[in-house]
């Protein structure tokens, strides 16, 4: 018994940080198939220059986002068949970040915008204090919870066009992160957050576009998030004016 | 855009939110009502009231403008810095003349 095997064409990127183009490939479609599927299948049975990132396979490390049919995706969680066009798939390296080598990305500027957005805890107590109870259901947990399980993948940062056009943006995970520590009542230095995120690559530069939102692949918002934070700015922008 | 420019975006907007639903309702009443264009001058000229009205609107309109068109320019063409700021300030200015002339024409006897 014998049935034909059906294949992919899928376009991949090859290059490195000064020049590249797509690179056609044919790969045996299989019943259950993710994007990370085929990217590995290349490298291990037609091209094992190709270079590419991942590590978990089950969505919690956020290594392996690609452009996939010019749509930022997490790949191992991303099945061939919910994003085939034609029996064809186009995969590149994630948008609005400079390429190493063919699917990889250098992602310097994607956490360094974290730390600029001030996305760090500022302590307010001591080891020697106890630990301060909090409220599951207070408001400002809530609006931690809905930020918090951001994986890094930098799909929003890639789907971000004001990302694209102003490279001092910070992005949406960084705003994101900066939102929950705004929220959080164990951080001491929320002026210092509000500084760093309303400055010129700051929150108010955020169109709401909401591409960030629609593309996350774990279903956060962080618009949502901006928009907690632009209020938070005009408020403190009055506060500090009285 | 910094805090600055951003809050007086917003509050040139809370500004010009009445005044273009009261601009809209006069036309509306205008039009309703058959006004001529001398019986509509013959209201306005003369009057502090529409000159309040709409000169509100023409520094709100110029001031919002100016930092809207700023983003675009800063985003589409890359002006930074002097370039930038001299482009918007341009804008502020070039509407501020058109609008405030256009207000003072239909205001003044």
């Amino acid at each position: 018994m014998s049935t034909k095997q059906e294949n992919i064409d899928v376009s991949v990127w090859r290059g490195d940080p000064h020049s590249g183009n797509y690179e056609n490939f044919k790969v045996p479609a299989h019943e259950s198939q993710t994007i990370l599927d085929v990217v590995s299948w290349i490298q291990q049975n037609q091209d094992a220059t190709l270079s590419y990132r991942y590590a978990c396979r089950v969505g919690m490390c956020g290594s392996c986002a690609m452009m996939v049919n010019g749509i930022p995706r997490w790949t191992c969680r991303t099945h061939v068949k919910k994003v085939l066009k034609g029996k064809k798939l186009e995969v590149a390296p994630l948008r609005n970040l400079p390429v190493i080598k063919d699917l990889v990305t250098d992602m310097d500027t994607f956490f360094d915008k974290w730390i600029s957005a001030e996305g760090l805890h500022h302590p307010s107590k001591t080891r020697l204090d106890p630990i301060e109870e909090i409220e599951p259901k207070s408001l400002g947990r809530v609006e931690i919870n809905a930020g918090i399980e951001c994986i890094n993948c930098s799909i929003c940062y890639a789907a971000c066009d004001t990302v694209t056009n102003n490279s001092d943006y910070l992005g949406p995970a960084a705003l994101q992160r900066a939102w929950t520590v705004y929220n959080d009542v164990k951080d001491a230095d929320k002026q210092t957050v509000l500084n760093a995120v309303s400055g010129d690559g700051g929150c108010l530069n955020c169109h709401s576009q909401g591409s960030c939102s629609v593309h996350c692949p774990n279903d956060l918002n962080p618009m949502n998030a901006i928009a907690g934070l632009k209020r938070a700015t005009a408020t403190s922008f009055f506060n500090r004016k009285g | 855009m910094n805090i600055r420019l951003y809050m007086l975006q917003r509050i040139t907007a809370l500004i010009m939110a009445p005044l273009t639903l009261g601009h809209i309702a006069v036309m509306i009443y205008a039009v309703q009502d058959g006004l001529s264009a001398s019986e509509i001058l013959g209201r306005t000229q003369g009057s502090n009231m529409w000159l309040l009205f709409y000169g509100t609107f023409v520094v709100a309109v110029s001031i919002h403008a100016a930092i809207g068109v700023r983003v675009i320019v800063s985003e589409t063409f890359k002006f930074v810095g002097f370039t930038l700021d001299a482009f918007a300030w341009f804008v502020c200015v070039a509407m501020l003349f058109m609008g405030g002339r256009a207000v003072l024409a239909v205001t003044l006897l």
